[in-house]
């Protein structure tokens, strides 16, 4: 174990699940959505995955459900809403 | 090579540090330990050191400061007293759990309230449970010596805690002494080069210090804190014995003056121990078999080595310049006594509390005390004063 407890590995968070967190999940309409990406600037937990500038959906691994993406997609889109999260 | 100077204390810290030419230096003022860090200001405004110098807003800025630099690598110093070391105490914690060899000048000055300047251990014993190394200077030379055996031990690989050096306010600090200093080549051959064990700036390897550990985690890292303690013991005599091939002058855990033959014998830190070794030889003249144990480590506690020392000599006394409130006498008496047997007879003396004067007649009537201790068989009162007026 290394001392001082210092962590020796770069980016080891990421493997420290939080999603076992959440209460609420967000869930993504596909169709509905313009991938304008304000849900993946404000996420504050780096959790909406964007693939080819196109919004892809969520990293439930780290997702804490606490619903900003929902909040800031725009009210004339709505592609995102919290459903609460019945566990898997 | 060897000079032979006359200096304070504050001086001869300032002195050690100028020749060591650390990286970086924290700098805050409190007396009695300012005249230090100003004497080494100095020498970095001068071009003398190429140390890199923060000056900040107080002294938990001080510690902060040093935190950040040690863990970006760099050789790290500050000084303090009293009420700094308390306000700088939360980081002085982190800085050694987090295993920072920083090494600091405590200049010992009694802690409020009421105020008072002058000198008394209350300031270093309150954060004896830090985990830093404490040691504890008779006179300017051992400042000098000690600060530079500092660096080595604090900074050694089975170690890597930081070190206080301690020495007694205004008796110390503000007193000019004669003292033999070794010169920058010197210091720094000894010191070596900083190598250290992680760096924020090793962009190559990189870290994250001071995270979140659950109890999963967080226990066995204190245990690691622990057993650097323990190994700081050979390391400090080790570290003190190199320092004697250089200068003649050796340093251990402890100094033992005419204690070979001694029936009776004082056990204290600091320049008291000055006193005593006068206060020894007069009675000694008296016929009285006097010796004088002077601790310079207090952390880590050479308890095995003062037991032996006890029980050999049979009838001590103990002299605490503070107090465990609640506890009767003081830290080191406690220490002492949680390893020896129920065999040395051993009392415990208060004294010298915000700067009161003991006087070498005092110490000599404690010797006297001691042999009718021994005498009689019968410890009497274990707990005393010496000095207190009642």
């Amino acid at each position: 174990m290394p001392i001082g407890g210092i962590i020796f590995e770069s980016g080891n968070s990421h493997g420290y699940v939080t999603g076992g967190w959440r209460t609420f999940i967000p869930v993504h309409d596909r169709e509905k959505c313009i991938s304008c990406l304000r849900c993946w600037i404000l996420c504050p937990d780096s959790a909406v995955l964007v693939v080819d500038g196109k919004m892809a959906g969520f990293d439930y691994e780290h997702c804490k459900g606490c619903g900003i993406c929902a909040r800031e997609c725009p009210k004339k889109v709505q592609a995102i809403t919290m459903k609460l999260d019945e566990g898997s | 090579m060897h000079k032979q100077v006359a200096m304070t204390g504050n001086d001869a810290g300032a002195e050690a540090l100028k020749d060591v030419n650390p990286d970086v230096a924290a700098v805050f003022p409190i007396t009695p330990q300012t005249e230090l860090m100003h004497k080494f200001t100095g020498y970095v405004h001068d071009g003398v050191v190429d140390t890199e110098l923060i000056p900040v807003e107080s002294e938990h800025s001080a510690q902060s400061a040093c935190f950040g630099s040690a863990a970006a690598g760099a050789r790290t110093v500050t000084a303090t007293s009293s009420q700094g070391l308390l306000l700088m105490a939360e980081i002085c914690a982190l800085t050694a759990s987090t295993r920072l060899p920083v090494v600091m000048p405590v200049v010992n000055r009694a802690i409020s309230a009421p105020i008072n300047i002058h000198c008394d251990h209350s300031d270093s014993m309150f954060v004896r449970d830090a985990g830093w190394i404490q040691l504890y200077c008779e006179d300017t030379q051992e400042v000098y010596d000690t600060v530079i055996q500092a660096f080595r031990i604090a900074e050694h690989k089975d170690v890597l805690l930081p070190v206080m050096v301690c020495l007694d306010g205004f008796i110390i600090s503000h007193t000019m002494e004669g003292l033999q200093i070794i010169g920058p080549e010197a210091a720094q051959k000894f010191v070596g080069e900083y190598d250290p064990a992680f760096s924020l700036l090793d962009t190559a390897t990189p870290i994250s210090i001071g995270p979140l550990h659950l109890a999963e985690y967080y226990f066995e890292c204190r245990r690691q804190m622990i057993e650097a303690m323990d190994q700081a013991r050979n390391v400090i005599v080790d570290v003190g014995r190199q320092y004697g091939e250089l200068t003649g002058r050796t340093y251990g855990h402890t100094e033992s003056y005419r204690l070979d033959d001694a029936e009776v014998a004082i056990i204290a830190l600091g320049s008291t121990c000055g006193t005593a070794k006068v206060a020894a030889d007069r009675v000694r003249e008296k016929g009285i078999k006097a010796g004088v144990l002077r601790l310079r480590t207090f952390r880590p506690f050479p308890g095995q080595q003062l037991a032996e020392i006890v029980g050999r000599v049979g009838t001590v006394a103990v002299m605490d310049r503070s107090v465990s409130y609640g506890q009767q006498g003081g830290p080191v008496f406690h220490e002492i006594r949680s390893y020896t047997s129920d065999g040395p007879q051993m009392i415990s003396y208060v004294y010298g509390l915000g700067g009161r004067d003991v006087f070498t007649r005092d110490l000599e009537g404690v010797f006297e005390e001691l042999v009718r201790i021994k005498q009689s068989g019968d410890c009497g009162e274990v707990f005393r004063y010496l000095g207190l007026r009642e």
